[in-house]
């Protein structure tokens, strides 16, 4: 156990605990400044915002020796006696100066950079910073170079921390980027002709403390202030990454990591990070259906493109389906790995309440190319959908669960009435037409997706659903962790989530609410007992029980 | 606030006297200041007839403009602190790469309700480089609601149209800079 002191407060650490001075002094609500130090990467202390007072203290005679010397607090680490003092004059001096010494040749263009409100160097200059600039230099504006596709360098904006050039030599081991030039003109760049480009990048913009890496993504899109952040899983594969979804309005701008040591840690990969424009694609289906020839027969409410189509309004879209469902008998449901766990064991408890011997089936779940491991570990999972694992064993718990494939002969030679098909997956090409006529075989088709497809057309009921940025609900990826999101965007008009569609299925009362369904879920489903308790933001781990259950 | 809130200081009002019973010192009080005024100088006039005189346009807040820079482009840098400050929400910027190799960003669109626009002036004091001002323009009519929804091109023509009698208030922030003078 060793004993440790922060500006008078003492805390103790673990013996397995290796903590540099920042670290520690987070335990005990001191927040030391700095930039070049991430928990993720190497320690360089070449910023030098961290510096701290220290000292040891003498067990035995509780005599405190101060070294005269100020030292990086990121550098230092917090052993049994460390002492540190963070918040003395000689600190706050130290604070000032490196921040005059940043500021000298910042160009000082806050009003139109894009990390404006969320910049270190701007909340450190207000906190730790002088109050007037003694250099007499004009604010200018910054050069400009892209690194690659996706990031952006403002040069002059760049306080030489070295966070990115360590990510790409560190996490995803491809050393793009350099430091070139010497002292007072050092410049972050890449060799030429050898770009940004590996499938981690858009990191550093998040790890760049300024604005000085920008996404070519989201640059001057919003100002960040405008913006609410909303905790999200990732449903591009199945790793899950934790994220946050920015949003304003509605309307999604950006997506970043979200750190969770036991899925992503700090990072998350391009292609989650940039593949969500989907959501306000023009071609997002909104408006459900039921096919029906007496309505389009006598154009009472045909959708007008000679379709047979009515469009209707949703209370009544449901008590129709209800109601055609229930008259029809057999049923399947085709669960796609893009329901939460909520929503298949709503949709199952719907099922097996129709028909008591409903077929189960969960859809295909796509695969791409391989597993892609960087140095650090971080991998990109081939299979690209998020809720498998869970989804599969919500089936599993309603009777024998079939692929897709086991579940179309059986269409016709079990003479079933009505399938139920769920999408949501972001491929156009989720579904191919042959499957898809297959599936239609049933005197019923019932549909819920986000796009069109081959199967959307030969629906009989046609119901518009929900993206992962609208949804709340939890998610189990590969590894078996169940992460618990709540909805950051409204769905578009016309569109509504699974779950609440489920939901008024059931004759709940109320607004759909996935924390009530996974308790129901954890207390009914021995796989799932884990996420009983509060789902924390990390997510839990739901293999504990498994083995129990074993 | 609570009623017992220390920081609220309780006062009685005065008392009547004598004088303030008996009305008829007050009525006096009152009726001569209205003599007063039927003799002295007019200040109202008779609007729309005549224009009021507006003492100090520098200062009066009335319709928007955007101010151009020397070589004629709009002066704005799309910063949206103009839309941060204004507490009606009346101001909608889509800001974008400028055209222009000197500058960084500009605004692609710029619109201000002058309907929702309560025109308490934040929107000049917010911004750093002196591009939005208010006018001495007062009298502001439209056909429709969209007719008052000021673009870019309106904006900047309500600075051509005012820019001679009333000059731009600071030169600060020249917009090649984008930043605090
Ligand atoms: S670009 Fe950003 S992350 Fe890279 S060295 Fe400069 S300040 Fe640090
Ligand atoms: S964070 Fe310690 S020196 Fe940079």
């Amino acid at each position: 156990m060793a004993k440790v002191w922060i500006d008078d407060q003492e805390i103790e650490l673990g013996d397995n605990e290796r903590l540099n001075g920042i670290e520690a002094a987070r335990r005990v609500g001191v927040e030391v400044p700095h930039y070049c130090w991430h928990p993720g990467l190497s320690v360089v202390a070449s910023c030098r915002m961290c510096l701290v007072e220290c000292g040891t203290k003498n067990s035995e005679t509780g005599e405190v020796s101060m070294l005269p010397k100020l030292v990086p607090a990121c550098q230092t680490p917090a052993k049994d006696g460390t002492v540190m003092v963070t918040n003395s004059e000689k600190v706050a001096h130290a604070r000032a100066f490196v921040e005059e010494a940043l500021l000298i040749d910042h160009p000082i263009d806050c009003p139109i950079c894009d990390k404006a409100g969320e910049c270190n160097l701007q909340d450190y200059h207000f906190e730790h910073g002088q109050q007037e600039r003694r250099a007499d230099i004009k604010p200018f504006t910054s050069r400009r170079r892209s690194m690659g596709e996706t990031v952006t360098l403002f040069v002059d904006r760049c306080v030489m921390c070295s966070r990115c050039v360590r990510f790409c030599r560190e996490v995803t081991g491809t050393n793009e980027l350099m430091v070139v030039q010497r002292g007072a003109h050092e410049e972050i760049d890449v060799f030429p002709g050898f770009p940004l480009e590996n499938k981690l990048s858009g990191n550093v913009v998040d790890l760049c403390p300024v604005g000085a890496l920008g996404d070519s993504d989201f640059l001057y899109s919003q100002r960040v202030w405008f913006m609410k952040t909303h905790n999200g899983v990732c449903t591009g594969c199945s790793t899950g990454c934790s994220i946050q979804i920015d949003e304003n309005q509605d309307k999604v701008y950006r997506i970043r990591p979200r750190t969770n040591p036991h899925v992503n840690q700090w990072w998350m990969c391009d292609d989650g990070r940039y593949n969500w424009r989907y959501i306000h694609d023009d071609a997002r289906l909104i408006g459900p259906s039921v096919s029906d020839p007496a309505v389009s027969g006598n154009g009472a409410s045909s959708n007008g493109d000679g379709s047979g189509l009515g469009l209707m309004e949703w209370s009544t879209v449901i008590a129709r389906v209800d109601d055609d469902v229930r008259t029809a008998g057999k049923m399947a449901v085709v669960l796609s790995p893009h329901l939460t766990v909520e929503e298949a064991y709503l949709l199952c408890t719907y099922a097996r309440d129709v028909d008591p011997d409903a077929l189960i089936a969960v859809g295909p779940a796509p695969v791409v190319g391989e597993d892609e491991t960087f140095s650090q570990g971080f991998t990109i999972r081939a299979e690209k959908c998020p809720n498998r694992r869970g989804v599969e064993e919500v089936a599993a718990v309603f009777g024998k669960r079939l692929t897709l494939d086991e579940l179309l002969p059986k269409i016709t030679r079990d003479g079933i009435q009505t399938v139920w098909v769920t999408g949501g997956y972001p491929q156009a090409d989720w579904m191919d037409e042959a499957t898809a006529n297959q599936l239609a075989a049933a005197q019923m088709l019932v549909v819920q997706d986000i796009a069109d497809s081959p199967l959307w057309q030969v629906a009989t009921h046609k119901m518009p659903s929900a993206t992962f940025a609208e949804k709340e609900g939890s998610y189990v990826n590969f590894s078996n962790r169940l992460q618990s999101v709540p909805w950051a965007i409204r769905p578009p008009a016309g569109a509504r989530t699974e779950g609440s569609v489920y939901w008024q299925l059931l004759g709940r009362s109320g607004l759909y609410q996935s924390k009530i369904v996974l308790k129901e879920v954890a207390s009914e489903i021995a796989f799932f007992r884990a996420a009983g308790e509060d789902v924390g933001e990390h997510g839990v781990d739901l293999t504990i029980d498994m083995l129990a259950g074993a | 606030m609570q009623a017992n809130d220390p920081d609220i200081l309780w006062v009685e009002e005065p008392k009547l006297g004598l004088a303030g019973k008996l009305y008829l010192p007050l009525i006096a009080q009152g009726l001569t200041t209205t003599t007063r005024h039927l003799f002295s100088k007019k200040i109202t006039v008779s609007y729309p007839d005549t224009e009021p005189e507006i003492a100090n346009p520098l200062i009066y807040r009335g319709v928007h403009r955007l101010n151009r820079d020397e070589q004629g482009r709009v002066k704005c840098v799309a910063c949206f602190l103009c839309a941060t400050a204004c507490p009606a929400h009346c101001i909608d910027i889509i800001g974008t790469e400028s055209p222009w190799p000197d500058r960084e960003k500009y605004p692609e669109s710029f619109t201000i309700d002058e309907l929702r626009c309560i025109y308490c002036g934040m929107c000049e004091e917010a911004c750093p480089v002196d591009a939005i001002e208010l006018t001495s323009l007062y009298n502001l009519t439209g056909r429709t609601r969209e007719e008052m929804v000021f673009d870019k091109e309106k904006l900047l023509s309500v600075h051509d149209q005012t820019i001679d009698k009333e000059p731009m208030r600071s030169q600060g922030g020249a917009t090649s800079q984008g930043g605090f003078p």
